[in-house]
């Protein structure tokens, strides 16, 4: 069986990802991940199954699953290349605008450089490329202790942090800048 | 200026242990050429023509002498004793090797300095008005908006991978000195009747390949929305820019394609539920960072200085100096003064090590130990008292950076060129130089009055060269570096992109187009006219005329 890491561990993946499909009849019987369109196109005979999630694409709007959040047990975004930042929004979007809670999963071109910025985005689940070591991209979830900004990992900016409870002022040698 | 505290400390540790961590596992193949090129990049570390180059931040141009003496330092170890100031108020290594990139970031933290996205298709550095602070027309102090932004920028998880690069600039005055008009967002402090602080958003300026001023999206956003606000505008940019083509990916076509009414509709649709969320910025936290940049403690001084006045009338070329390189300062008996960094013969922007402890002990001795660097590449010293200017003017004649040349002809913007960049079409440091050379009359250069002069490698633009009253474009035709000539552009709050004259020519022609061009101005212009006012009057004709009657 795959596996992949979530909350921080390495475990196996039941989920079935299901690249394409045209119709229902596509879909396996175990836990599968539909395209959004099939989901979409199919959702009356989809719905009634718990073990369907459904996986956005970088030009998806996910604003179309808004409705289905509350109910979906996974949702999963698309990196075709690392480079493509458009699913950060997306999760922000489903975490801190559709108020998705299940398992929000990235796939495709997962490595461990950017799981730290996944993860402060909304991603909980990483689906790390098959080439690479689990072990390993797991130490890139701890590149950093903190963050500035105000985000779905960490709600309150570090602004805000810092006005509640000001931290002392580093000690530092005299003539520093 | 901003002192890191603890957290700023922890996280600027984390980043350098993360990309060492990162330069070992390229450089033992655990991470392949593309994968790391988006690393290194969010840490100003290109690979180029010769060796690889080192983009170290400073945010919005304000650094302390110490931090200078650490560039000094980093320019003698690491490098061939030499730096490079930027048009983005940064400074560039030429020379440095790969594996020694992590020590030099570590040695910059010691320092409160780092190289975070200085490059990459992320948010780059914030710059701001380098009279920030001082200036007598400044409605509000950028300064604190400023590090609140780079601080927002940091590390931003959601906008670490955009179309394309992206470029901030704040002015905390009606008179643009940060080129807030051809940036992806300029920021313009507005203060309303009750003193309530906001900013007027702009959106989509922007130099390069296809350069446009910004559209104006907001008239009043107030101050404590600032970060909801960029983030929205990010948001619906890393979302809808287009990434199919490098070309088009600015925010510049995105909001040129949509319409920037309906650009601006996304972009409050996206504010609305995140408005007075927990990223609006509290009263308190512009408070501690106002804190960093109170005034240094300033003399009390009745106005003017007398024997500063009286050396101006005695010595015509300190007046000339004062007449071009001192500028105003909002306390009594107090001057801003640049040290011209485009000495002719000297690659504009370069300083050398030892250049750089000597302006770092000019700092303290001259103005509370800070300097500013300015987006025309120069450097700047806001805090001198009238009193010392002879005395720092002959110290600067020394060092060489006291050429009067700021405004001026000779005051050329440059980018690196093809001597040293590897994007770029054409060398463009011989041709400032070359123009140097023709223009080495000084008295002349000074009755020609205020023209900037830009020239950029290639369409990326760094040398801004759409902005200058003169631009010069370095250009590949079949393998040949040629030069297209615009005129009439301009920076500042009515900026104005220049238009190209007409077909290119050689290197070795240059200094004969400036001169010609320059010829027309002097034959038409009205008293105390300046070039861009000519040029805008005359319209391009007999500019055109001239120079290529000549050239046939």
């Amino acid at each position: 069986m795959p596996r992949l890491i979530r909350d921080g561990s390495i475990i196996d993946d039941r989920w079935t990802l299901v690249r394409e499909a045209a119709c229902v009849e596509d879909v396996p019987r175990a836990a599968s991940i539909v395209p959004l369109a099939l989901w979409l196109a199919a959702r009356d005979a989809l719905i009634a199954r718990a073990d369907i999630g459904v996986w956005l694409k970088p030009d998806d709007d996910p604003q179309a699953l808004a409705a289905d959040c509350p109910a979906l047990p996974l949702i999963a975004v698309d990196f075709p290349q690392f480079t493509d930042g458009r699913g950060y929004s997306i999760a922000r979007l489903l975490r801190e605008r559709y108020g998705f809670t299940g398992e929000l999963r990235a796939i495709g071109d997962v490595l461990r450089d950017q799981l730290y910025y996944l993860a402060q985005c909304g991603f909980n689940a990483f689906a790390v490329r098959a080439d690479r070591d689990l072990e390993d991209a797991l130490k890139g979830l701890a590149d950093f202790s903190d963050s500035y900004q105000a985000t779905w990992a960490r709600s309150v900016p570090l602004f805000r942090r810092r006005t509640m409870a000001p931290p002392m002022r580093e000690r530092r040698a005299e003539g520093a800048p | 200026m901003y002192r890191y505290d603890s957290y700023d400390h922890r996280i600027l540790a984390e980043r350098v242990a993360q990309f060492r961590d990162q330069t070992e596992r390229f450089l033992t193949g655990d991470l392949t050429a593309d994968e790391f090129r988006p690393l290194r990049l969010q840490n100003g570390l290109y690979i180029q023509k010769y060796a690889p180059m080192l983009r170290i931040s400073i945010p919005y141009g304000v650094l302390s002498s110490l931090q200078l003496r650490k560039l000094a330092h980093i320019g003698r170890k690491y490098d061939r004793g030499y730096g490079h100031f930027t048009t983005r108020q940064n400074i560039q290594f030429n020379w440095p090797r790969l594996e020694d990139v992590p020590d030099i970031l570590a040695e910059l933290a010691t320092v409160e300095m780092h190289a975070i996205q200085t490059s990459g298709n992320c948010v780059r550095n914030i710059t701001t008005d380098h009279f920030a602070g001082i200036a007598g027309d400044e409605l509000v102090d950028p300064r604190p908006y400023a590090e609140l932004v780079r601080q927002w920028a940091a590390f931003h998880p959601e906008f670490a991978y955009l179309p394309r690069k992206f470029k901030i600039a704040l002015s905390g005055s009606p008179i643009d000195r940060a080129a807030t008009l051809v940036h992806d967002i300029g920021l313009h402090a507005v203060k309303r009747d009750h003193g309530e602080v906001g900013f007027r958003v702009l959106v989509g300026g922007g130099l390069g390949r296809t350069p446009m001023i910004g559209h104006v999206i907001r008239e009043y956003l107030p101050r404590a929305e600032i970060l909801n606000y960029l983030d929205a505008i990010l948001r619906v940019y890393n979302r809808f820019g287009r990434r199919d083509n490098k070309f088009k990916a600015r925010i510049k076509i995105l909001v040129k394609d949509m319409t920037p009414e309906i650009f601006a509709r996304h972009v409050e649709a996206e504010w609305e539920p995140i408005r007075g969320g927990p990223a609006s910025v509290p009263d308190e936290e512009i408070a501690r960072l106002a804190r960093a940049f109170t005034p240094p403690s300033y003399e009390r001084l009745a106005g003017d200085d007398a024997g500063f006045r009286a050396a101006i009338a005695d010595n015509r070329v300190f007046g000339n100096w004062v007449k071009r390189n001192v500028f105003p300062h909002k306390v009594p008996g107090y001057a801003a003064v640049a040290l011209s960094l485009k000495k002719t013969g000297v690659p504009p922007g370069d300083a050398t090590a030892d250049q750089m402890d000597a302006v770092a002990d000019l700092a303290d001795a001259y103005s509370f130990g800070e300097l500013r660097v300015s987006h025309e590449q120069n450097l700047i010293f806001a805090d001198v008292k009238q009193s010392a200017l002879l005395s720092l003017w002959s110290e600067l004649k020394g060092l060489g950076f006291a050429t009067p040349n700021i405004g001026l002809l000779t005051n050329i913007v440059c980018c690196p060129g093809g001597d040293f960049c590897s994007l770029a079409n054409a060398k463009s440091i011989p041709i400032a130089e070359a123009i140097q050379r023709r223009f080495d009359d000084l008295d002349y250069v000074h009755d020609l009055g205020d023209i900037d002069l830009n020239i950029s490698g290639c369409m990326n633009a760094c040398g801004h060269h759409h902005v200058g009253n003169i631009g010069v474009l370095g250009v590949d035709k079949n393998g040949e570096e040629w030069y297209q000539v615009s005129i009439g552009g301009s920076q500042g709050e009515s900026a104005s992109l220049g238009k190209v004259i007409g077909p290119s020519f050689a290197a070795n022609d240059m200094p004969d187009v400036v001169a010609r061009l320059i010829d027309v101005y002097v034959e038409n212009r009205h008293e105390d006219e300046r070039f861009l006012d000519t040029v805008r009057r005359l319209g391009l004709e007999p500019f055109k005329e001239r120079v290529y009657a000549a050239a046939h």
